[in-house]
């Protein structure tokens, strides 16, 4: 059924009894042209492209547990394309323009809202990097502003402007950035996909792949064998356990990142703000809520939940940026697992397996990329060479040198 | 999570900073292969799910490098034992322990 004003109109005068299910519980068939492993966000946009713009439709999605229920449903919401490189940037840009569109494409509100997102800084220096960011966005055709202290001022009148140690100089203000509602973005491809043919198959655990010498010719899985013409995975986070079911060890490391909440408060901050002498990032929930996180706990971990030393460190943060936020209490916090490359850059890209695609290694900055990851790993897998905007984006950049460092920091996944 | 830093006894993990994984040893830089290797070493990772032998830098205590075995689905931490014990144990080339002259 088509979402609309006058189906809401309907069903409310008619006891909400008119709604069907958003998706079908489907079965497995016995093979699917493709199979994409992982149904967060990255792995039903692929899905969902595939479909609405390759035209291949004999498409499953397999998720180990339901749909969204790993990092799409944990991170902190945010969109934005504020980066640097030349590998990033164009790619996370097409992402922004998707998500722009994407909730008419779906007929589905994903609370799509374009707040902006400052990033504070606090030297000199940080504002010379900073400029570089900004004019290396325009030269990429994206929207960026450097603001002067004053003209932060007007915006936030709250921050603290006068931290002995870190006062606030300006900020670098991308307008189109925003948040966007994560588990709407699952439910909107999920309802997407599978009204145009693709089996969404959940609690359905990848335990193996079918494979004749090196070619993959499906899975096996906890409801049977599978047969695909080709197998894509998005499983970030969990990479490396199902990709050394094929064989593969990978320039990957999983981590683990700690978001938080608040308890609900009346609007108090109307966009995204960062502060660039810690890593701290915060911004308010359409409920209330402030929602924000920091650095990851910097060892290998697949728990899902983190330690103190960070929650003290985030505490800080938010401190020496905002000391109002202070007599705020805690609602909830958790932890997600995250997929981290030896660059801080992710990998879509074919495997030296034929027949395996692998999109991973997105860090702690994957749901922002939902749209594009999607729409490139669906060109990968459909046409089999990579789309220009993620054609940097390989699997063998570490072994030729060509990384894609944002922070330049090296191989050392706890510092990206 | 506290890690038992066998110089300093149990200590909170706020005083550690973590290097990685200690299962892998610097190739020999003059080996016709070395590239080849150098890449595994300097990328590539098991990233168990489960038992995990790592690196720790005690650096607001004894700053002894420890090597600790933890387990990455609990964070529980099955044993810790000085990095040049660990190495004089396994007989390792120097070069596998952080800090070590080379």
């Amino acid at each position: 059924m088509r979402y609309s004003w006058l189906s809401i109109l309907t069903n409310g005068l008619s006891g909400q009894s008119g709604w069907k299910p958003a998706w079908r519980a489907a079965t497995p068939k016995p093979a699917y042209d493709v199979i994409i492993v992982g149904g967060g966000g990255h792995g039903l946009a692929t899905a969902y492209y595939l479909a609405s713009q390759h035209g291949i439709r004999n498409v499953a999605v397999i998720e180990k547990g339901y749909i969204g229920s790993g990092n799409a449903g944990r991170n902190t919401t945010i969109i934005r394309s504020n980066y640097l490189l030349p590998g990033n940037e164009p790619f996370y840009e097409w992402s922004m323009k998707l998500w722009e569109g994407l909730e008419q494409e779906l007929n589905y509100n994903a609370m799509v809202s374009q707040r902006g997102i400052l990033n504070l800084y606090h030297s000199d220096a940080q504002r010379d990097a900073y400029a570089r960011r900004g004019n290396a966005m325009r030269l990429s055709g994206v929207d960026s502003q450097l603001l002067g202290r004053d003209e932060v001022r007007a915006m936030y009148p709250f921050l603290d402007y006068d931290n002995a140690r870190f006062p606030i100089q300006g900020g670098l203000l991308q307008e189109r950035a925003g948040t966007a509602r994560h588990d709407a973005v699952v439910w909107g491809y999920a309802r997407g996909a599978d009204r145009l043919g693709v089996d969404i198959l959940q609690n359905c655990e990848v335990t193996g792949f079918l494979r004749e010498g090196d070619r993959i010719l499906g899975v096996e899985t906890t409801r049977g064998p599978i047969g695909a013409g080709k197998v894509g995975l998005a499983v970030a986070g969990s990479t490396t356990r199902v990709a050394s079911k094929a064989g593969l060890r990978l320039p990957i490391e999983s981590h683990v990142l700690q978001a938080f909440v608040s308890e609900g408060l009346k609007p108090a901050i109307d966009g995204v703000i960062t502060f660039g002498a810690g890593h701290f990032y915060i911004s308010q929930s359409d409920k209330g809520g402030l929602v924000f996180g920091g650095d990851i706990d910097g060892y290998n971990s697949y728990a899902q939940r983190g330690n103190l030393p960070v929650v003290e460190d985030v505490a800080e943060g938010g401190m020496a940026l905002m000391p109002r936020i202070g007599r705020v209490r805690l609602l909830r916090m958790w932890g997600g697992i995250m997929d981290m490359s030896m660059d801080g850059s992710p990998i879509i890209d074919r495997t030296p397996l034929p027949g395996l695609y692998l999109n991973a290694g997105w860090c702690y900055g994957g749901f922002k990329a939902t749209p594009a990851s999607g729409w490139c790993f669906a060109h990968l897998i459909a046409r089999n060479e990579p789309h220009e905007v993620a054609r940097l984006m390989r699997l063998d950049r570490f072994r030729t040198g060509h990384l894609i460092d944002e922070k330049g920091v090296g191989a050392q996944p706890n510092l990206h | 999570m506290r890690i038992p830093c066998p110089y300093c006894g149990e200590r909170d993990a706020h005083e550690f900073s973590y290097l990685g994984d200690a299962t892998l040893t610097r190739p020999d830089p003059a080996a016709p292969d070395a590239p080849d290797r150098f890449f595994d070493y300097v990328y590539l990772r098991d990233n168990p799910a489960g038992a995990h032998q790592e690196w720790w830098y005690h650096a607001y205590g004894c700053r002894q490098w420890v090597k600790v075995e933890r387990n990455t689905l609990t964070h529980a931490i099955a044993g810790a034992r000085l990095a040049r014990d660990a190495r004089d144990a396994a007989g390792d080339a120097a070069g596998n322990v952080p800090g070590d002259a080379p």
